[in-house]
């Protein structure tokens, strides 16, 4: 720990720390424009100058060191910035009046705090037109070059989007390169020269539409083309709650407002959030508005719901993982009050690999969260489609080989060219679908320590000898002749040859025996690249992710990673597959279904209570407070944005005789695993530090692990024909996503470039896959960024559950004649 | 200030005895005040060219350019485009919180109001909202008869904007919250001054 002094404040902070982040968490105020907290600085602002140590330097990349003296502020540094701030003013369109960032928008205030009150400098403006890319509007003319936008896409998400282009406006005058602020000359100068704009060939945005550049530009520049002119920043109201589509559950606000003037029900406007510290996907920021238009209270439906429970003729509750933990909860106590059977097949894979896994691992939950991912200097990736099942542990991947120069390996069957993008220092391992053991075993054989005997002598046997060519560097020596002028004693001039001896180092082949997994031959993993990745590496961490949990191997995978746990140093990250999985895993008793009727809970039923078409109003999960469990293995809230006014699932228990008079009453009563906090005492938010303040973190137990000998056999099928994969496309989770009105689409078969060729399809062509008996008429759109095909599961108007036992099948694909 | 400044204008001692109380009742009641203000009163009544009495509400009283009456909404006078671009501040500003508008992407890509209110019941004609208007949109004008059935009474776009037949019997507003007469004066520099700049490199 070192301590440094900021304006007199001393704080703690780790030596090498950026000064800016320091202050920042201390409270202490530092005006910057360009610097994201997590990510690279760019020093395009150059306002968070500060004297540290009498030395002018930029806060944003200046490292503390111990017994620094800062100060943040002086008459100096004050005329500085202000003059910066006027030159960002110099031609930015006067139109406070209908741009949408108006009242919290970064140059608004920084140039009231600076005080500018009149522009001494013009130059003659660029023509800049403003373009439409789909979810986001883009007007570079309010645009100030501050490049966040280019850092959160290149540093967070990944997808490397955005870049500067020349802009080419007018030269400065020499003359002001005396007369004005060093500072502010250099801020200007650069503004005439760049512009943003996408990074691809033919100048449109192509990327996953996450809209993180609209969060973090700090003008009107990047804007939701859908919030665009529609409310003013002050008119809305921030309700804090947690995104229903995934599991990462990150933070988000729906800001919410009336509709109109002669409509006071409350709308979402738009979803922003908290852009230093959690990134949103796209189902997140976009899909906001899934719920209904109207809800009612059917009574004669209730009553028939509550006599079918009562006589006992409903026998199954039919749900899914959209749910909050409460009503989780209110479910578990049902069926134990009616003997009822609990079925939501997601959620039950995932808590069978879940319970397989605690026994081997010795401990309740897995150990990882998004911090060990982003804290990570080398990280695996197995069995999940990253960008595509959980983009927020992909952001937390990216940031890591980004900011920690950490390296990674991704395994998945389906080449993912931006994933590959992400770093030099990421490789991507495209093994063949019936392969997943396989990988756990390499890690357990190449990093697990003090295995179990029956363990090691597997993997020990799963070597094989081999020559090796390597490159050896060999010292040698060498003779040279060397001319040399040197003066006699006449003073003249003379060239002498000179024999020289110089060591050499000189690279030279040889082969050598050497040790070859036969698991990396299996995955078409490159042992000596992983070598070279794994140098000075200490932090590890492994994601595991959906198709181990409905692979055929499940129970075999769930024992694998428990060990790795356990005999490795790898922190293990196991995603829930959907928003709230792992609550529903760890509050319900999960079982098959039995004859009876069937309650639907979001779910086909005898009788249905849903937030979509029901026989009964539910409220969607933005009319509902409560908690979800996330992936970073914390219990978030929930708020309400909107008003629902049909029952809920509580009105149902409470009919049945359940005691607790609002839902949030169940919050302290989960049950084992969970704290007995009340839901108004969680708070959700990251404080100026990021230290996370989102509801509460579960407490793993731990117990004596179990090492007992099982077998290993890889139990997949041997695919053959044409492979496909089950997965969304991105920004699609479900059906809930599928219905807010941004991201409304119909599934499609998605294909790359090479799977369209070796089955001579185009885009947009109708197939029809056929598997045994069944056969599905779809669209085929092309993928660019992927190798391989994958079929959707949002769409609930096309039923794909026969194509999938797990997450790949092989089918029969035409195409359609018609 | 000190207290010498003021003046006190009644000296006289309140009386304290009763008789006393009885002598200013009289005094008070049969003075000839009273007879001098209905004898202003009659000759006025009977005057015909007087000016005191108006025939309410056949004449209405001419108000000043600064008189808080009913809003209204301005169009531009060249163009007749609405002079109301949508920017919130009066919503912001409003005191009473009575007003409202709702705003959305034009086809030509700018904003537009699609609708706008005030809620004339609670309105308190402070003027703040023709004060911060940028674009002299919102203006008080001189209509003060606001009686209505109800107390929520609302203005909508329609009631205030000026109708588009209407445009040439426009006004412009001098009232609370208008340009000063010597604002042109004001300018100092403006993003165009380049030009002046580089006029004068070329005649070098």
């Amino acid at each position: 720990m070192a301590k440094i002094t900021i304006n007199g404040k001393i704080c703690e902070c780790n030596e090498g720390e950026y000064i800016l982040a320091i202050a920042r968490r201390n409270g202490i105020f530092i005006p910057a424009i360009c610097y994201l907290s997590g990510c690279s600085p760019t020093l395009a602002c150059r306002l968070c100058m500060v004297e540290a140590d009498d030395k002018r330097v930029y806060s944003c990349n200046a490292k503390a060191k111990d017994g620094m003296v800062v100060i943040t502020d002086n008459e100096q540094i004050a005329s500085e910035r202000k003059a910066i701030m006027q030159t960002y003013c110099i031609n930015h369109p006067l139109e406070c009046g209908v741009c949408d960032q108006s009242g919290e928008c970064e140059l608004q205030n920084f140039v009231y705090h600076m005080g500018v009150d009149e522009q001494i400098y013009s130059i003659k403006d660029t023509h800049k037109p403003a373009q439409d890319w789909g979810l986001i509007h883009y007007d570079p003319a309010l645009c100030i070059v501050c490049e966040r936008c280019i850092t959160v896409c290149k540093d967070k998400i990944g997808d490397n989007a955005l870049k500067t282009v020349p802009r080419g406006g007018d030269a400065l005058e020499k003359s002001l390169k005396d007369t004005m602020p060093k500072e502010a000359y250099a801020v200007w100068n650069k503004f005439q020269k760049n512009l943003i704009a996408p990074n691809s060939a033919d100048g449109s945005l192509d990327c996953s539409d996450c809209g993180e550049c609209t969060a973090v530009c700090p003008v009107g520049a990047l804007v939701g083309s859908r919030f665009q002119y529609r409310s003013n920043a002050w008119e809305l109201k921030k309700i804090s709650a947690s995104n229903p589509h995934s599991s990462d559950c990150e933070l988000i606000y729906y800001d919410v407002k009336p509709t109109s003037i002669e409509n006071r029900k409350h709308k979402i406007y738009r979803v922003s959030s908290d852009y230093d510290f959690g990134e949103l996907n796209k189902a997140a920021r976009f899909g906001y508005d899934f719920n209904k238009d109207e809800s009612r209270k059917d009574r004669i439906v209730l009553e028939r719901i509550v006599d079918g429970f009562k006589s006992g003729r409903i026998k199954n509750i039919k749900f899914n993982s959209f749910i909050t933990n409460e009503e989780a909860r209110i479910l578990s106590i049902l069926k134990d009050k009616f003997e009822l059977n609990l079925i939501n097949d997601e959620a039950k894979a995932y808590q069978n690999f879940l319970k397989e896994f605690s026994k081997f691992a010795g401990s309740s939950l897995y150990n990882g969260d998004f911090d060990s991912v982003k804290e990570a200097d080398f990280i695996i990736s197995a069995g999940s489609f990253l960008r595509h099942d959980a983009p927020n542990v992909g952001y937390k991947l990216n940031n890591a080989l980004k900011i920690n120069k950490a390296s990674a390996i991704y395994f998945h069957p389906l080449k993912d060219a931006v994933v590959e993008g992400y770093s030099k220092n990421l490789l991507s391992c495209n093994h063949s679908p019936n392969l997943d053991i396989e990988i756990l075993l390499f890690i357990l054989q190449k990093f697990g320590k003090n295995l179990p005997k029956w363990l090691e002598d597997r993997l020990l046997s799963a070597f094989e000898n081999a020559k090796k060519e390597v490159e050896v560097s060999k010292k040698v020596k060498q003779t040279s002749l060397v001319k040399k002028k040197i003066k006699d004693e006449n003073g003249e001039e003379k060239e002498i040859e000179e024999e020289v001896e110089k060591e050499v180092i000189v690279k030279e082949k040889e082969l050598i025996d050497a040790k070859f997994s036969t698991y990396a031959k299996a995955l078409n993993l490159d042992e000596d690249a992983l070598e070279k990745l794994l140098e000075k590496k200490e932090k590890f961490t492994l994601v595991i992710g959906e198709d181990f949990i409905t692979s055929k191997n499940a129970s075999t995978l769930a024992k694998l990673t428990g060990l790795v746990q356990r005999y490795t140093q790898f922190k293990v990250l196991i995603i829930p597959p959907r928003t709230n999985s792992l609550g529903v895993a760890m509050i319900c008793e999960l079982g098959e279904e039995q004859s009876g009727k069937t309650f639907g809970y979001n779910e086909k039923g005898d009788v249905v209570f849903s937030s979509l078409k029901a026989d009964l109003d539910a409220p969607a999960l933005n009319e509902q407070e409560g908690t979800f469990t996330n992936l970073d293995l914390r219990v978030v809230p929930t708020h309400p944005a909107l008003d629902y006014h049909g029952f809920e699932l509580n009105d149902i228990a409470k009919c049945l005789g359940l005691e607790f008079e609002n839902t949030i009453d169940y919050t302290p009563n989960l049950g084992e695993g969970f704290k007995k906090i009340k839901f108004d005492d969680l708070e959700n938010f990251y404080d100026n530090g990021g230290v996370n303040h989102r509801g509460y973190k579960l407490e793993s137990k731990s117990f004596e692990a179990c090492d007992d000998e099982f077998e290993i056999e890889n139990l997949n099928p041997n695919l053959d024909e044409v492979i496909i994969y089950k997965a969304n496309p991105i920004g699609q989770f479900s059906k809930f996503s599928n219905r807010a009105s941004a991201l409304m689409q119909t599934a499609k078969l998605y294909a790359g470039k090479e799977f369209l060729e070796a089955n001579s399809l185009k885009d947009s062509d109708v197939v029809i896959i056929k598997k045994d008996e069944l056969e599905l008429a779809l669209s085929v759109e092309l993928d660019k960024d992927i190798q391989g095909a994958y079929l959707p599961f949002f769409d609930d108007k096309i039923d794909i559950s026969g194509f999938f036992t797990s997450r790949y099948s092989s089918v029969t694909i035409q195409r359609s004649q018609a | 200030m000190g207290m010498g400044k003021y003046i006190n204008v009644d000296n006289t001692k309140p009386p304290v005895s009763t008789s006393d109380k009885f002598k200013r009742f009289v005094k008070r009641t049969f003075k000839p005040e009273l007879f001098i203000g209905l004898g202003v009163v009659f000759r006025e009544m009977v005057r015909k060219d007087s000016n005191h009495t108006m025939f309410y509400p056949m004449e209405k009283v001419q108000i000043d350019a600064r008189y808080r009456g009913v809003h209204k909404l301005l169009r531009v006078l060249e163009s007749g485009n609405e002079r109301c671009i949508g920017c919130g501040l009066c919503e912001k500003i409003c005191v009473s919180n009575c007003i409202a508008m709702d705003t959305h992407l034009g086809d030509d890509g700018r904003k537009k109001v699609s609708n706008y209110s005030i809620n004339f019941g609670r309105c308190v004609y402070c003027g703040l909202c023709a004060d911060v208007c940028p674009e002299l949109a919102i203006v008080h004008g001189g209509d003060y008869e606001f009686s209505s059935e109800q107390r929520a009474y609302y203005g909508f776009k329609n009631d205030l904007l000026t109708k588009k037949d209407e445009l040439k019997n426009q006004v412009e507003f001098e009232g609370y919250g208008s340009l000063p007469v010597d604002s042109s004066d004001k300018v100092k520099f403006t993003p165009t001054s380049y030009i002046q700049k580089e006029e004068s490199k070329d005649k070098e």
